[in-house]
C-alpha cells in the first residue's frame, strides 16, 4: 500500500511538473513572438534610413521631381501634402467636431442619434479605395472640381470624418455632468455651457483625434490616386483649385519604378513623410500636456 | 444625451432664436455623415446597374475569366475575388497567430515597463501609411524570399501577403488586449486558488472569457486586409489569376480599381463601370464583415459585475 502510495504521488508530481514546464514554455513563447512583432518596427525604420538617408539633403527638398535620380527631389509633394492637409483641417475638424457635439449634447437619446451612431461606425470601416471613387465621381466630375487640391482635400476629408468624431465624442462624454449643471444653474444657455465649458474640457481627448485623423489623411494613397493626382507636376500649387501631388503618391510612383534609385529616392522621401507625421503626433502631445496641467 | 434639456431654458426670444441656429447647424453637420453614406451606396448602385444590363449579374460573380480591357472581353469577377482571398487567408495566417499571442503576453504577462515599450511601438507601427509597407514588400520582403524560392516572381502574393499581415498585426494585438484586459482580475484569481498554471488560466478562462472581443478584432482586421489597396497594388503585381499558389502574381480587387484608374479608360464606358461593380463588391463584403463583428461584440459580450 506504501509502495502505490508513493507511485501516485511522484506520478502526480510528474503531472504538476509537465504542467508548469508547459506554462513556462507557453509564456515565453508569447514574449518571444510580440518582442519580434515589435522588432519589427526596428527593422522597417532600418530599411528605410540605410536606403535613403545618403539622398537626404537641402537640394532633395528644393527640387522638381525628374527622371535623373540624382536631380529628383520632393518640393512640389511636399508642398502638396502641406496644402492637402490644411484645407483637410479647415473642412474636416469643424464639421467633425460639431458632429461630435450634436450627438452628445443636443441629440438626446432619439432613433436619429441612434442611426447616425450606427451610420458612423461603419463608415469608419469603408476601403479608403471607395472613398477614393466616390471623390472621383463627385467632386472631380460631378461637381466639376477637376483634379485639384481642393477635390482631394474634400474627399480625404470625408474619409477622415469619423476618425474625429468617434474620438471627440469619446472626449466630450468624460467631461463631468457636474461641469454642465454648475454652468447651467447659474444661467448659461445650453450652447454657451458647451462653448465654455464642455469644449475647453474635452479639448485635450478631441485634439488627439484631430491628430489621428490629420495623420491618417497625409499617409493615404489610394484616394489620391483615385481623384488622379498627378504624379509628375513640376510647380508649386498656389490655390486650392491647382493640380498637385502629394507625397504619398511622389512615393507610389518611386517604389513603383524598376531602378535601384528611385527606390533609395523613396525611401528618402518616406523620412521626410515620417518626420511630418511625427512632428505632427510631438506637437499634439506638447498641447495636451499643456492643457491638462492647466485644467488641473 | 441632453443633459440639460429638463432643466428651465431661458425665456428670451433673442438668445433662444441664437441657440436654434447653433444647433440647427450643428445638427446639419451630423447629417453630412448619413449624406456620405447615401451617396456612396447611391453612386456604386447607380454605375453598377449600368454595368449590369450589359453584363449578366451571373457572369460576373461566378465568371472565371477576367479580360475587362481587351477584346474578346470577358467579366467573372473571380480571378479577383480569388486574389483578395489568397492575400487575406496569407494575412489572417501571420495577424491571428502573432497578434493574439502578443495580446496574450500584453494583458497577462509582460511588466507595467514592457507594456510601456510594446504599445507605442504598436501604435507607430499602426500609423505608418501603407504606401510605405508597399515599399519594405519590394525592397525587403521580396529579395529576402528570392532567396528561399528561387524560382518566386519578382511580384508575387507571398509578399503582399506578409506585409499586409504586419500591417494590421498592431489592430489584432491593441483590440485582442483590449478584450483580455475587460476580463475581471478575480475570474483568475479563482481559478490559481484552484491550483492551474498560468497557461490554463489564459487559455481556459481569459480568453474564452474575451472571446467575443478577440473575435471581433480578427474580423475588423481581416475586413482591413481585404480593402487595403497600395501594399497589394505594388507587391502582388496584375495578374489576374485563379490558380493556388502564393509564388506567382495576382490581382486583388482593390489593386484592379487602382489599375483603371491610372491608365486612360474612357469614363463611361462598360471597362469604366467595372470599377464601379467592384468597388460595390468591395464595398458589400467589408460592410457585411464590419456589422457582423459589432454583432457579435454586443451580442456575446459577457458582462461582469
Amino acid at each position: 500500500m506504501t509502495a502505490s502510495l508513493t507511485r501516485s504521488t511522484t506520478k502526480q508530481a510528474h503531472h504538476m511538473r509537465s504542467r508548469h514546464a508547459k506554462a513556462r514554455i507557453f509564456a515565453k513563447f508569447c514574449g518571444l513572438v510580440t518582442w519580434l512583432g515589435t522588432a519589427l518596427l526596428l527593422v522597417l525604420l532600418w530599411q528605410i534610413f540605410s536606403d535613403g538617408l545618403r539622398w537626404l539633403d537641402i537640394d532633395f527638398l528644393r527640387s522638381f521631381p525628374s527622371r535623373f535620380p540624382e536631380r529628383a527631389g520632393i518640393l512640389s509633394a511636399l508642398a502638396g501634402t502641406l496644402w492637402l492637409i490644411s484645407l483637410v483641417a479647415i473642412i474636416a475638424i469643424p464639421v467633425g467636431v460639431a458632429t461630435a457635439i450634436y450627438i452628445e449634447e443636443f441629440g438626446g437619446k432619439g432613433k436619429l442619434v441612434k442611426i447616425i451612431d450606427i451610420n458612423i461606425s461603419n463608415l469608419a470601416g469603408v476601403p479608403s479605395i471607395v472613398y477614393g471613387i466616390i471623390g472621383l465621381t463627385l467632386f472631380v466630375r460631378g461637381l466639376q472640381l477637376e483634379r485639384s487640391l481642393i477635390s482631394g482635400a474634400l474627399t480625404m476629408s470625408l474619409l477622415i470624418l469619423p476618425v474625429i468624431i468617434i474620438a471627440s465624442r469619446e472626449a466630450i462624454r468624460t467631461v463631468p455632468d457636474s461641469i454642465r449643471h454648475a454652468a447651467i444653474a447659474l444661467g448659461a444657455t445650453q450652447w454657451q455651457t458647451v462653448w465654455s465649458h464642455v469644449l475647453p474640457a474635452s479639448f485635450p481627448g478631441i485634439l488627439t483625434g484631430v491628430i489621428l485623423g490629420l495623420s491618417r489623411a497625409i499617409g493615404e494613397t489610394a484616394p489620391l490616386i483615385m481623384i488622379g493626382a498627378l504624379t509628375y507636376v513640376a510647380f508649386v500649387p498656389e490655390g486650392p483649385m491647382d493640380s498637385f501631388t502629394a507625397l504619398p503618391i511622389q512615393i507610389f510612383n518611386w517604389v513603383s519604378r524598376p531602378q535601384e534609385e528611385f527606390h533609395e529616392l523613396a525611401a528618402a522621401a518616406i523620412i521626410v513623410l515620417l518626420v511630418v507625421l511625427l512632428s505632427m503626433n510631438s506637437l499634439a502631445i506638447f498641447i495636451r500636456h499643456k492643457m491638462e496641467k492647466k485644467l488641473q | 444625451m441632453s443633459r440639460a434639456r429638463h432643466l428651465p431654458s431661458i425665456t428670451n426670444g433673442q438668445v433662444r432664436w441664437h441657440e436654434s441656429l447653433i444647433q440647427g447647424g450643428l445638427g446639419f453637420c451630423a447629417l453630412i455623415s448619413i449624406i456620405t453614406t447615401a451617396t456612396i451606396i447611391f453612386i456604386l448602385t447607380r454605375e453598377s446597374v449600368g454595368f449590369f444590363q450589359v453584363i449578366p449579374v451571373k457572369d460576373f460573380l461566378f465568371g472565371t475569366s477576367w479580360v475587362p480591357m481587351f477584346e474578346p472581353s470577358s467579366f467573372g469577377v473571380l480571378p479577383l475575388l480569388w486574389g483578395t482571398l489568397v492575400i487575406t487567408v496569407g494575412a489572417a495566417l501571420i495577424c491571428i497567430p502573432i497578434g493574439l499571442a502578443s495580446a496574450i503576453y500584453l494583458s497577462e504577462y509582460a511588466s507595467a515597463k514592457q507594456r510601456s515599450i510594446i504599445k507605442p511601438v504598436l501604435e507607430l507601427l499602426a500609423g505608418i501609411p501603407t504606401v510605405v509597407y508597399g515599399y519594405f514588400a519590394l525592397t525587403f520582403v521580396t529579395p529576402a524570399l528570392q532567396y528561399l524560392f528561387p524560382d518566386i516572381q519578382v511580384f508575387n502574393a507571398l509578399s503582399g501577403s506578409i506585409v499586409v499581415g504586419i500591417m494590421v498585426l498592431p489592430m489584432v494585438a491593441t483590440l485582442s488586449d483590449n478584450a483580455l484586459r475587460a476580463v475581471p482580475d478575480s475570474l483568475r484569481q479563482g481559478a490559481y486558488a484552484l491550483g492551474a498554471t498560468s497557461y490554463e488560466v489564459t487559455t481556459q478562462v481569459v480568453v474564452p472569457a474575451g472571446l467575443s472581443g478577440i473575435i471581433a478584432s480578427f474580423l475588423l482586421a481581416i475586413s482591413r486586409a481585404i480593402g487595403e489597396t497600395m501594399a497589394v497594388t505594388l507587391a502582388a503585381g496584375a495578374t489576374p489569376n485563379l490558380s493556388f499558389t502564393f509564388l506567382e502574381s495576382i490581382q486583388t480587387m482593390t489593386a484592379y480599381i487602382v489599375q483603371v484608374s491610372m491608365g486612360d479608360t474612357p469614363a463611361g464606358g462598360v471597362a469604366y463601370q467595372t470599377m464601379f461593380a467592384v468597388a460595390g463588391l468591395l464595398f458589400v463584403i467589408t460592410l457585411l464583415l464590419n456589422v457582423i463583428a459589432t454583432f457579435i461584440l454586443k451580442r456575446y459580450r459577457e458582462v461582469y459585475q
